[in-house]
């Protein structure tokens, strides 16, 4: 389970998350929702391990181990996956040679026997299947000329491969049209289980009424000002940020 | 004059450093006095036993090398070269000639050992003693500066291809390398390629009759060996009307603290119809993280596309030498000939790169591609420079060039530096060029996905050069993957 416990954090000196407490427990997947500018970004970055970040308090325990230390890879290795909002292209990287070596890096720190090309295959073959995508996916270079939906559903069919044990999804849902929505959807519940949990950050409620929250929290200007279960979320499409209390930063 | 012996010590102490195959093998070495003077060269032609017209053409060079200067327009920069500082001359002490590897000094196989040979061709150097089983790469090994063993003559011969040592060549067909020697790099081309010409003491010979398609894939492992001793190899690859030879060279060298000059020639004709593929992974000693020591490789390497529809392609992945100065070039005079140029640059620490191709577009419809990826780490410098060159009567030619750098960190440079010179209105000259860091956003992507941060590079780096390595021979595509990551090694973070 991932517990934060009074995060603040910022970058080049300005102060972006302002304590932020937020726990989230085996199985369960959060939402949080927020204005523009409130902090969500800087908030899954943090826990993905970006550089440049400037942590001044609090801590983020994953499993009880101290998350604010480790590497990047540390933390994949541990079971924390990043659905970035703006995925990055890698030219001349195939997408199959991609997730085939990061999935053995993964198996490798853990101590797991690695794939081999078929047993590989074999695995991103039933992912795509699951995410109604075509086999091509694979042979393409790592978010090279696709869509704003491809890369987003991209992150999702490497979700559904490194089968992390707890997702973070940077608005995963925008500039998605409604099917594309859906298929991500499925690929998260899909995943859902007493081993999995998640954390899906949004801007809209249309995803949660796809994937449902066990919790929502509404994030202003670097904190936490609203908890509540999956109603909370519907409130916020009706009164707006501003109707619970979250005017934006 | 034995000279050089070295102990464990040497090997162990060289081993343990950065640099993977810095070893030193103990084989009794006949090596010439320092020195470069007529005499010099009287004893090299008289050691290889070589007709009088050689020796000529060797003291022509050599007076033509006397009046030129060292190039300085390259952007390298190195502290003045001695050439009198230098042994000429170094071969295995003479014995019979070896008849199968059996008579091999078993010092030179495990040399082979520790120079990583793939696998499959270690296979063929013991398949040499053993049956004779499926191959299909033969080695011509050049051990220092004379060849030792070669192998699968046979075979070639039977399909009638020619394949041994340049010195060989001279003796067994003499008129087919005075025919061709030095008719694409003259003997006084340049500076470096007349030092050849005068001091050359092997490299191989590759003759591919009318009509016959090469039966395996032809490889030679270079190696500087002994201290001190330039290498100056020289190669001459002929491929007749309709024929096709893929010829791929490799190299490592010892570790060293002083510099060592290699100034190799090498020369390519194809007759109409003809196709030469010449693959090269260079990987000399590049000197020390601070830029000590390290090979200086200045290498002309051209080819001549005489005939129609004849076809040369240059791919190279160069990450060794302290400095690499070198411009794979093809002449394309036939009508439709094609030229190509695929290459991978990478500089890392205090390595100086300034390596291209020249393209030179006689013949009408002639066309050539000029793929060109730098890579530069460290304080190293990274140097593009290519020429393109439409003659009048290149009507309707055409030129595709694409050069891209990457940079790892901020101490390094890059520089495109092209030449294009267009004199006839019907010909296309394209040249696009980029340059680009490897991204942070890119390195994070990658780790948060659970790479290492070096795994990371080679990932981004491997898939920066893609377009290269795909023109490689197989078994050379992995093995300079591999070199990639070798060299690229803490270059980040």
């Amino acid at each position: 389970m991932l517990e934060i416990r009074g995060l603040r954090a910022g970058i080049n000196g300005q102060e972006i998350l302002r304590g932020i407490d937020l726990v989230v427990p085996e199985g369960e997947v959060h939402a949080i929702m927020g204005p523009n500018g409130s902090g969500k970004s800087t908030l899954s970055y943090i826990l993905a391990g970006r550089e440049g970040y400037e942590v001044s308090a609090g801590e983020i325990l994953f499993d009880g181990r101290d998350v604010l230390v480790m590497t990047p890879e540390e933390r994949a290795v541990a079971g924390l996956f990043l659905a970035f909002q703006y995925p990055v292209e890698l030219p001349g990287v195939g997408n199959a040679n991609f997730l085939r070596t990061a999935l053995n890096a993964l198996r490798r720190a853990r101590g797991e026997t690695e794939l081999d090309a078929v047993q590989f295959l074999k695995r991103a073959r039933a992912a795509l299947k699951a995410l109604m995508m075509p086999d091509d996916m694979l042979k393409r270079n790592v978010n090279v000329g696709f869509s704003g939906g491809e890369k987003k559903r991209n992150e999702v069919l490497q979700m559904a491969i490194l089968r992390p044990r707890f997702a973070i999804l940077d608005e995963t849902d925008s500039g998605l049209d409604i099917d594309a929505l859906k298929i991500v959807a499925e690929g998260v519940n899909a995943l859902r289980g007493p081993d999995f949990s998640a954390l899906v950050i949004t801007h809209y409620q249309r995803l949660l009424d796809h994937i449902v929250p066990d919790r929502v929290h509404v994030l202003a200007a670097g904190r936490i000002v609203r908890s509540g279960g999956p109603e909370l979320a519907r409130a916020l499409e009706e009164s707006g940020y501003a109707g619970v209390g979250a005017e934006a930063a | 004059m034995a000279a050089v012996t070295e102990t464990l010590d040497t090997v162990q102490a060289a081993t343990q450093s950065g640099y993977k195959w810095g070893f030193e093998t103990a084989i009794e070495m006949d090596i010439a006095p320092k020195g470069l003077n007529e005499d010099t060269i009287r004893l090299i032609s008289a050691r290889k036993q070589e007709p009088a017209w050689l020796l000529e053409w060797r003291l022509k060079a050599f007076a033509a090398w006397r009046e030129t200067t060292e190039p300085h327009w390259a952007r390298v920069a190195h502290p003045p070269i001695d050439y009198q500082d230098i042994h000429y001359y170094a071969a295995p002490k003479p014995k019979p000639g070896p008849k199968s590897l059996d008579e091999v000094d078993p010092e030179l196989l495990r040399t082979y050992e520790k120079l990583g040979i793939p696998l499959k061709e270690r296979a063929i150097l013991a398949g040499v003693e053993g049956a004779g089983t499926e191959q299909n790469v033969a080695i011509d090994a050049v051990f220092d500066s004379v060849s030792v063993a070669t192998t699968f003559r046979e075979t070639l011969a039977k399909a009638g291809v020619i394949f041994c040592p340049i010195s060989e060549a001279v003796r067994e067909h003499p008129e087919l390398v005075r025919k061709y020697l030095g008719s694409v790099v003259p003997a006084g081309d340049n500076f470096f390629a007349a030092l050849n010409s005068a001091v050359f003491t092997d490299g191989s010979f590759v003759f591919v009759p009318k009509g016959v398609r090469c039966p395996m894939e032809l490889s030679t492992y270079f190696r500087i060996n002994a201290r001190n001793t330039g290498q100056f190899e020289r190669t001459l690859i002929i491929a007749e009307e309709g024929a096709y030879v893929s010829y791929l060279e490799g190299c490592t060298a010892p570790q060293r603290d002083e510099n060592q000059l290699h100034a190799a020639v090498v020369e390519l004709v194809a007759f109409d119809d003809a196709r030469i593929k010449y693959s090269t992974v260079q990987n000399w000693y590049p000197g020390n993280a601070e830029g000590k020591g390290g090979i200086y490789n200045f290498v002309t390497k051209r080819g001549a596309c005489r005939g129609a529809r004849s076809k040369i392609s240059w791919t190279q992945v160069e990450t060794g030498s302290a400095i690499t100065w070198k411009y794979p070039s093809c002449i394309l005079q036939g009508e439709g000939s094609v030229g190509e140029f695929y290459s991978v640059a990478v500089t890392n620490n205090h390595q100086q790169a300034d390596t291209g191709t020249k393209m030179i577009h006689i013949g009408a419809n002639t066309r050539s591609t000029i793929i060109s990826k730098g890579i530069s780490a460290g304080h190293s410098n990274n140097t593009y420079r290519g020429l393109v060159r439409m003659m009048p009567k290149a009507a309707g030619a055409r030129n595709y060039t694409q050069c891209d750098s990457l940079l790892i960190g901020d101490q390094c440079g890059a520089h495109t530096v092209p030449y294009i010179e267009s004199r006839n209105p019907t010909a296309r000259v394209e040249h696009e060029a980029t340059t680009s860091k490897i991204a942070e956003d890119q390195l994070f992507y990658c780790r948060s996905r659970g790479l290492s941060q070096e795994d990371a590079v080679n990932l981004i780096v491997n898939g920066f050069c893609k377009d290269v390595l795909k023109e490689l021979p197989m078994e050379f595509a992995v093995e300079a993957q591999k070199l990639l990551a070798v060299s690229l090694e803490g270059s980040v973070g």
